[in-house]
């Protein structure tokens, strides 16, 4: 009898953790691939939040990659090793927003001009649409937030590659659904 | 018998060796690519001699790390915290994967890479990072 309990138990969560697994595949291509490398993290998270691939197309992680370039990077240096440089450009290269088949980087990638090449996230169409509403207030003048470039100041889900709207918390403001 | 409780050992002291604080080494590596005799007081100097930048504005160490090495410092354009850079004061990781100053080599060439190139617009040769390795060591 308690073994078969036990079994009951033991199947009762795998179910659950099945059926977990199930619903979060489903959404799985919703947002922009998650970035976990731990190079990638330690060589450009160390400055600002470690920007997904998937943000921007192939062409604008090949330039920006560049020695030259990494040596100004927006006025930085952010040179890296020769073979970390190699291998995270091609970690980006290989996720770029124009290769994927997650939703927001599609819509991203969709909304360069082919002949465009940016370099910063915030410049790209897509991004600049969705931050209409992102006034001063809410940036720009709020000590905690300062710049759009700080995407995870209010992405709070921007870890996984969510970057829905009810995921969306300003500091000094709250959530952005409740704001509207 | 003997091999396998060295191994033993070492596995146990592993990750306690992998956080030491490396400074000692990299001045013997400095000497050995031929920098000699490393001045604190020339790196203490040199902490807070500040150069002009291209764009005009004086630049030092100091701009971003505070010329109290003690204290937390501040990235002039981001505004980002940045941990202190003296040994005695106790590691607080500021974010997940942080880990505790000097114990990584590469990283240690990185930033002095990355930020003599910024101060001083060129690389530091090996007498100026013994020098400053010498001064940073004792805070």
């Amino acid at each position: 009898m308690k073994k078969v309990l036990l079994f009951a138990v033991v199947m009762m969560f795998s179910g659950q953790a099945l059926a977990e697994d199930f619903f979060s595949n489903l959404f799985r291509f919703k947002g922009v691939k998650p970035m976990t490398d731990k190079l990638y993290k330690d060589s450009c998270g160390e400055c600002h939040f470690a920007y997904q691939a998937g943000l921007l197309p192939k062409r604008s992680w090949e330039k920006m990659m560049l020695a030259d370039q990494l040596s100004d990077h927006f006025g930085e240096v952010a040179d890296l090793e020769e073979e970390d440089r190699i291998a995270i450009r091609d970690m980006l290269v290989a996720d770029a927003a124009d290769t994927s088949i997650y939703k927001r980087s599609m819509k991203i990638d969709r909304s360069i001009p082919e002949n465009a090449t940016p370099l910063r996230i915030t410049e790209t169409p897509y991004i600049k649409k969705k931050h209409k509403e992102m006034t001063d207030k809410y940036v720009k003048f709020n000590p905690k937030v300062k710049s759009l470039i700080n995407c995870n100041t209010c992405h709070r889900e921007i870890e996984k590659g969510i970057f829905d709207d009810d995921t969306v918390l300003i500091p000094n403001f709250g959530y952005w659904s409740e704001i509207e | 018998m003997k091999k396998v409780v060295i191994l033993g050992l070492a596995i146990c002291f592993a990750p306690a060796l992998a956080q030491a604080n490396l400074i000692p080494e990299m001045l013997s590596q400095y000497e050995a690519e031929g920098g000699s005799n490393f001045d604190a007081a020339a790196g203490k100097k040199m902490w807070s001699q500040e150069f002009a930048s291209e764009d005009g504005d004086m630049r030092s160490c100091a701009t971003c790390h505070n010329s109290d090495v003690r204290t937390a410092g501040k990235h002039k354009k981001t505004g980002k915290v940045i941990a202190a850079m003296a040994p005695s004061v106790p590691f607080v990781a500021l974010e997940e994967g942080d880990e505790p100053r000097y114990t990584d080599v590469k990283k240690i060439e990185k930033w002095f890479k990355r930020n003599c190139k910024w101060t001083y617009g060129r690389e530091c040769t090996v007498q100026e990072k013994g020098d400053f390795l010498m001064f940073l060591k004792d805070q």
